[in-house]
């Protein structure tokens, strides 16, 4: 049976790690490569980077931590963050990336997503859904530019439009959620992941390992993503996959 | 050495560091020569069925590979790499494969998601030296179509995904795996240095 995933983000600014890591046990708390191997040995299923630089040296940067995680990880990684065409996506799949993740990029040119599917295959290409509560139409708009913008899209109506393009799996991240720490958008999430027939990855508000028991359970996701939690080592991974399995979830 | 047989499909880099890592030398190469002089070869692939079909064509790699799977030497097809060893594909209409295994390739078909990502766990249906002493567990699986061998000894592992799905085959010398070895952590790495030493050993 396929086991649910759990997938640390980390932020990385012109080839650092910013959001603040507390390992101990880390040379170089800020260089991604290794906080990437600490994960992949803490049993991480997948990892996530999510560059925010905004330069381009930044992004050229990331093509080089890319190269480099590559040659030390045995899990898959995604890359996200300023992605905005086929070059690109060209240019970080072949340093050794496994997917790609585009957000404010497939809004804009919704052509990116079925070009990206089309050259590289589906499995590469993760299009990344921020999402937040309309109270107005009683569902979910979708926001752009790291959750400031909101686009008038209704968030059920792009997730399949996505996946008709050809993306392979979706990463929707809850802007109502996202830092509370009080769980997954359950609502959401479910909304979202039976709309559609590929994997969903649910971001926003994990606090602990029954969140993701939830998420799985009741929002019917394939997979959570968590950042701070882990960063701040407030719980590991392997505390949270041995809750999970002690709870009955099937985790690697 | 190890070639790493490049027809344009997907990221042989992960591919080459991971056999690097466990103390082979690979090489990346589209040269017919270096992969036949290679002591071993691995077949990589992500992307469709056809189109890396008409790669290796357009190539001339597809004669290289079928010229080194007959002279006996170790080949190991991953992910879209193992799909091509078959005879055929119903992949965005049916495209001839390179025939090495007799089987083809189909649809996941059924009321539940797909592609088939993320972590899955090996059955193994029949002994095999690629896996002898090693126990079973979880490997990552990405891919939306699956092989159907047609002859029963062929197949060497299984997952389960709503039906049994092939995920390691081998005749021979030559092996498949549905799943990436070098994204499957420490199973996927013994499994990969299995496929080196048998190699290396001739």
């Amino acid at each position: 049976m396929l086991a649910k995933r759990i997938i640390p983000c980390l932020d990385v600014k012109d080839g650092r790690v910013v959001k603040g890591v507390n390992f101990v046990n880390l040379k170089d708390a800020g260089d991604p490569v290794e906080l990437a191997a600490l994960y992949d040995r803490e049993h991480a299923d997948e990892l996530v980077f999510l560059d925010i630089s905004a330069s381009h040296e930044g992004r050229a940067t990331m093509v080089d931590v890319v190269r480099r995680t590559a040659g030390e990880i045995t899990i898959p990684f995604t890359v996200g963050g300023g992605i905005a065409s086929v070059d690109d996506m060209k240019r970080l799949l072949r340093a050794g990336a496994d997917k790609i993740g585009i957000n404010t990029a497939a809004i804009r040119n919704p052509d990116l997503i079925t070009d990206g599917a089309k050259m590289f295959g589906s499995q590469c290409i993760v299009v990344a859904i921020d999402a937040k509560f309309n109270p107005e139409w009683g569902e979910w708009e979708v926001y752009t530019h790291g959750g400031r913008n909101p686009t008038g899209i209704r968030a059920l109506e792009w997730a399949k439009e996505a996946q008709r393009r050809g993306a392979g799996e979706l990463l929707l991240t809850s802007m109502d959620a996202d830092g509370t720490k009080d769980g997954f958008d359950l609502k959401l999430t479910r909304a979202v992941s039976e709309s559609v027939s590929i994997p969903v990855i649910a971001s926003g508000g994990a606090g602990n390992a029954q969140h993701f028991a939830d998420v799985f359970a009741e929002g019917k996701a394939d997979a959570g993503l968590a950042a701070s939690i882990f960063h701040y080592k407030e719980v590991t991974i392997r505390e949270v996959k041995d809750e999970l399995r002690a709870k009955g979830v099937n985790v690697r | 050495m190890i070639a790493i047989i490049d027809y344009g499909m997907g990221n042989l880099h992960s591919v080459s560091k991971a056999v690097e890592r466990l103390g082979y030398e690979a090489a990346v190469t589209s040269s017919p020569e270096a992969i036949l002089a290679a002591e071993g070869a691995i077949l990589p692939g992500v992307g469709a069925f056809g189109d890396a079909m008409r790669n290796l064509r357009e190539t001339g790699l597809e004669d290289a590979v079928k010229a080194y799977a007959a002279s006996g030497k170790p080949l190991l097809g991953i992910c879209l790499g193992m799909q091509l060893l078959f005879e055929e594909s119903e992949e965005h209409g049916v495209h001839k494969g390179l025939g090495l295994l007799p089987g083809r390739v189909v649809r996941f078909k059924g009321d539940y998601k797909v592609p088939h990502m993320g972590w899955n766990q090996l059955a193994f249906t029949q002994p095999s030296p690629l896996f002898d002493g090693l126990k079973p567990g979880y490997v990552y699986f990405v891919h939306s179509y699956h092989a159907l061998p047609e002859r029963p000894e062929d197949l060497l592992a299984t997952t389960d995904y709503y039906q049994p799905v092939t995920a390691i085959v081998g005749r021979g010398s030559l092996y498949g795996m549905q799943f990436h070895p070098e994204k499957s952590g420490e199973l996927g790495m013994a499994l990969l240095e299995r496929f080196l030493s048998i190699a290396r050993a001739g």
